[in-house]
C-alpha cells in the first residue's frame, strides 16, 4: 500500500479474539474472532470510511486504536510509534490526540454532569486553569459545534439526539485532537438531523484539519465524507478503495450486495440483482478460508480452503476475494 | 487549532429544548406525588430535630431534662400525671410540671430518658450505616472496576507471610513474628521498586510460578460478601458485643462491619453496567484517571441504589441496636436508650404498659418512617421512572 509517512494512522494486521466462557470455572468454549486480521491506514487530514454489517466488528477496531481494549495481534501506528503496547501511562500524551464520537447520543454523555462539565474534562487533561478562560474556551467548543454557550450548565437530558451528538462532538475536539474516530456518530439520528451532522462533521475537519475515522454500516453515507473506503466482513476487511473507485466498480461481492442496498435515486438504473443467502451466527466456529463463503453467490472450491490475500486490483484498489483475479478481473459475472 | 477558528459554523446556535430544571426541582416533583414517602420524610426530620434537641437538653452536669434523676416515691406514675410537689425537692421538680410520659419503676422521667435515648437510636443509625456504606462502596468499587484483575501468586504468599507474621506477634512469639514480618515487606517493597524503575520488565522464567494468576478480586470480594451473608448478622453481632467491653461505639463499628454487603452488591452491579457506558469509555479516551472516573463521573451514577438501602439499613440499624439494649448487650446502663427502655419496662407490662408502649411505638414509627423514606427514594431514583419526566 501507500508508503507510511502521510499517514496519520496505520493498523496491520490487528486482531481481537473474545472468548465466550462456560460452566462453573469459566472455561473457554469458543472464541468469537471480532477482529481478525485488519489493515486500514488513515491519511493526514482525510477520511476513511470503514463499512461493514452490524457485529462484524467495527466498533471493535475503534476501541483497540483506542487502547480501551488491548488488541491481542498486530500493530497499530500513530504517526511513526506503535502503540498497539502502550500501557496507559505511555498513551497519556496519545490520548490527546486520537478522539471517539459515539452512536448512541444517550449513553454518550454522563447524565450527572452538566454539558459544560464532560467538556471541561478534556479541558482540565489540557491543562486549563479552571475560571475564566477555562469558562471561555468551552463556549467557544460549544459555538464551534453550534450549540449555545448557556447549553454548558444544563444536564444532558434537556437535549435532544442531535444536540447530543453536537456536545457529544465538542468533547471530543476538547483535547484538541489530530484523529477522531465517528463510530456510527449519525446512524442513531433522524434523517433529517444526519445531513446536519454530517455537515458539522464536514466543516470541523476544514477548520480544523481534523483525520477522520468514519464508521459507517450504510455505505450511502460513506460517500458524502469520506476519500476512501474499507468495506469490513466479519473482521475481514474484504475491499480497500478510493470512494468513487467503489461506488463505479465494486470487485468484492459482499461490496456488491451493500451497493445494491442502497435505494436508487433513478428509477431507471438497473440494479444489480445480487441477494445474500441465509447468515450463519458469527459465534460459531469459523472454517477456514474465506469468511463469506455460505453467503456468497459466486462461491467456488477454492474459497473454502484457505484465506486468500488482499490483492490490488487498481491504484489503491484492494480486493480480498478468491474470484477476482491477479489482473483485476472478476472471474465472475458482476 | 480551535482558538485559530475565526467563526462558528453557521448554523444558527442550538438551544436546549427541554425547560430549565435543576435535578433538585425535578426529583421534588416526582417526590411530592409520594403521600407515604412525604409522611415519612417529616417524621424523618421530626425525629432528627427531637434527636437533636434531646441531646441538648439532657447532656451536661445540669440538664434542662435529667434522665437520670431518681425519685423512688414517684415511681409507676402513668401518664400526664402530677407530680406530689409536697414529696420532692426543688431540683426533682419536672421541668413540664408534668410527668408527659409517665415514670418508670426507679421514678425516673420517662420522657427525658425518650428524647436520650434518641441521640443514641440516630447516632447508631447513621453512624453504624455510614461504617457500611463506606466499606460497601468501597468493596464494590474494586470489584465492579478492577475485578476482572488476577491476584497473583506472589501476592497471596506476601498476605499469608504477613498475617501469619502478625499472628505469631500476637501470640507472644516476637522474634518469628517480625522474621516473618519484615520478609513480607521486603518483598512489596522490593515490588514497589521493580515497578519505578524497570517499567515492563518481563520475570525471568524461574519465577514465572510466582506470578500465576489465583482468583480474580471480583470472587475474592464477592465470596467474602457471601461468606458474611451466610451468618445470621444478629447473632454474630450479639457473639462479637458479647466479647467486647459494652459501649456505644463498639455496638456502631459492629454493626457496621456486619452490613455492608448489601451496599457492595449494588454498587458493584451499577458499576459492572457503568463501565461498559459510551460516557465512561469517553473519558477513558480522554486520559482521565482511574481514580477520577471512578469517584466523579461512576459514583454519581451508582450512588441512588446505596442510598435507598442505606436509608432503610439505617432502619434496620436502630432496631438492631434497640434488639441488643433489649437483651441487656446494647450500650450500658444509666444511660438510656429506647431498647433499655423497653427492656426495663416489660417486667411491669401490666402496672405500667407505657413503659412499653411509648419506646415501642417510638421505634415502629421511626423505622416506618425510615422505610417508607426509603422505598419512596427507590421510586424516584429509578431512572425508568425520571425518564417519563
Ligand atoms: N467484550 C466482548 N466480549 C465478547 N464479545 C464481544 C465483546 N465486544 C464485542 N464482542 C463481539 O464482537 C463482535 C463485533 O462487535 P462490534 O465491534 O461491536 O461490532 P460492530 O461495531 O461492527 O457492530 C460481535 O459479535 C460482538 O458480539
Ligand atoms: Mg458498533
Amino acid at each position: 500500500m501507500n508508503s507510511a509517512n502521510h499517514n496519520i494512522l496505520q493498523i496491520k494486521d490487528l486482531k481481537k479474539y473474545f472468548p465466550i466462557r462456560k460452566g462453573f470455572f469459566q472455561r473457554v468454549a469458543a472464541w468469537v474472532k471480532a477482529v481478525d486480521g485488519v489493515d486500514l491506514e488513515i491519511e493526514e487530514g482525510k477520511t476513511l470510511g470503514l463499512v461493514g454489517e452490524s457485529g462484524c466488528g467495527k466498533s471493535t477496531v475503534a476501541r483497540m486504536i483506542l487502547k480501551l481494549l488491548e488488541p491481542d495481534e498486530g500493530n497499530i501506528i500513530f504517526r511513526d510509534q506503535d502503540i498497539s503496547r502502550f500501557s496507559e501511562k505511555d498513551m497519556k500524551p496519545i490520548r490527546k490526540e486520537i478522539q471517539i464520537v459515539f452512536q448512541d447520543p444517550y449513553g454518550s454523555l454522563n447524565p450527572r454532569m452538566t454539558v459544560g462539565q464532560s467538556i471541561e474534562e478534556g479541558l482540565r487533561i489540557l491543562g486549563i486553569p479552571r475560571g475564566e478562560k477555562r469558562r471561555g474556551r468551552l463556549e467557544k467548543l460549544l459555538k464551534t459545534v453550534g450549540m449555545s454557550p448557556d447549553s454548558a450548565d444544563r444536564y444532558p437530558h434537556e437535549f435532544s439526539g442531535g444536540q447530543r451528538q453536537r456536545i457529544g462532538i465538542a468533547r471530543a475536539l476538547s483535547v484538541e485532537p489530530s484523529l477522531v474516530i465517528c463510530d456510527e456518530p449519525i446512524s442513531a439520528l433522524d434523517v433529517s438531523i444526519q445531513a446536519q451532522i454530517l455537515n458539522l462533521l464536514k466543516d470541523l475537519q476544514d477548520q480544523l484539519g481534523l483525520s477522520y475515522l468514519f464508521i459507517s454500516h450504510d455505505l450511502n453515507v460513506v460517500g458524502y465524507l469520506c476519500n476512501k473506503v474499507s468495506v469490513m466482513y466479519k473482521g475481514n476487511i474484504m475491499e480497500y478503495a478510493p470512494t468513487e473507485k467503489l461506488y463505479e466498480h465494486p470487485f468484492h461481492p459482499y461490496t456488491q450486495t451493500l451497493l445494491a442496498a442502497i435505494p436508487e435515486p433513478e428509477p431507471g438504473r438497473k440494479q444489480a440483482a445480487i441477494t445474500m443467502r441465509e447468515d450463519i451466527p458469527i459465534s460459531a466456529p469459523p472454517p477456514p478460508g474465506c469468511a463469506l463463503q455460505g453467503r456468497c453467490p459466486h462461491e467456488a472450491p477454492e474459497c473454502r480452503d484457505e484465506k486468500m490475500p488482499f490483492v490490488k486490483v487498481g491504484e489503491d484498489h484492494f480486493v480480498r476475494c478468491w474470484r477476482v483475479g491477479q489482473n483485476g478481473v472478476a472471474r465472475y459475472e458482476p | 487549532m480551535i482558538e485559530e477558528s475565526a467563526s462558528p459554523p453557521d448554523y444558527g446556535l442550538e438551544q436546549p429544548l427541554a425547560p430549565r430544571r435543576t435535578r433538585l426541582e425535578e426529583f421534588w416533583l416526582l417526590f411530592r406525588q409520594n403521600r407515604l414517602a412525604i409522611m415519612g420524610l417529616i417524621i424523618f426530620i421530626l425525629f432528627f430535630c427531637i434527636a437533636f434537641t434531646g441531646l441538648l437538653l439532657t447532656s451536661g452536669s445540669d440538664p434542662v431534662f435529667d434522665p437520670s434523676l431518681v425519685r423512688l416515691q414517684e415511681k409507676l406514675r402513668a401518664p400526664f400525671s402530677k407530680p406530689h410537689l409536697e414529696t420532692l425537692r426543688p431540683n426533682e421538680i419536672p421541668t413540664l410540671g408534668i410527668y408527659l410520659l409517665g415514670t418508670d419503676d426507679l421514678g425516673r422521667d420517662v420522657f427525658s430518658r425518650m428524647l436520650q435515648g434518641a441521640w443514641v437510636s440516630l447516632t447508631v443509625g447513621f453512624v453504624a450505616v455510614g461504617i457500611s456504606v463506606i466499606i460497601g462502596i468501597f468493596m464494590g468499587g474494586i470489584a465492579g472496576y478492577f475485578g476482572q484483575r488476577h491476584i497473583r501468586l506472589d501476592q497471596v504468599l506476601v498476605t499469608c507471610l504477613l498475617s501469619a507474621g502478625a499472628a505469631l506477634v500476637f501470640f507472644n512469639q516476637a522474634k518469628w513474628g517480625a522474621v516473618l514480618l519484615v520478609l513480607g515487606h521486603a518483598y512489596i517493597f522490593y515490588l514497589l521498586l521493580m515497578r519505578l524503575i524497570a517499567v515492563r520488565k518481563i520475570p525471568p522464567k524461574r519465577f514465572e510460578l510466582l506470578h500465576l494468576d489465583t482468583i480474580s478480586i471480583d470472587t475474592l470480594i464477592m465470596r467474602l460478601v457471601d461468606i458474611m451473608l451466610c451468618f445470621p448478622s444478629f447473632f454474630l453481632i450479639l457473639t462479637v458485643v458479647a466479647l467486647l467491653p459494652a459501649s456505644i461505639y463498639n455496638i456502631m463499628i459492629v454493626i457496621g462491619l456486619t452490613s455492608w454487603m448489601g451496599t457492595t452488591r449494588f454498587v458493584r452491579a451499577e458499576f459492572l453496567s457503568l463501565r461498559e457506558q459510551d460516557f465512561v469509555a469517553a473519558a477513558r479516551a480522554l486520559g482521565v484517571d482511574n481514580f477520577r472516573i471512578i469517584f466523579r463521573h461512576m459514583m454519581p451514577n451508582a450512588i441512588a441504589p446505596v442510598l435507598v438501602s442505606a436509608t432503610i439499613g439505617i432502619a434496620t440499624a436502630i432496631l438492631t441496636e434497640a434488639g441488643l439494649s433489649f437483651l441487656g448487650f446494647g450500650v450500658p446502663p444509666p444511660h438510656a436508650t429506647w431498647g433499655n427502655i423497653l427492656s426495663d419496662g416489660k417486667n411491669f407490662i401490666f402496672d405500667a404498659p407505657w413503659l412499653t408502649f411509648v419506646p415501642g411505638f417510638s421505634i415502629l414509627v421511626v423505622v416506618l418512617a425510615f422505610n417508607l423514606f426509603g422505598e419512596g427514594l427507590r421510586d424516584v431514583l429509578n431512572p425508568k421512572l425520571r425518564e417519563r419526566h
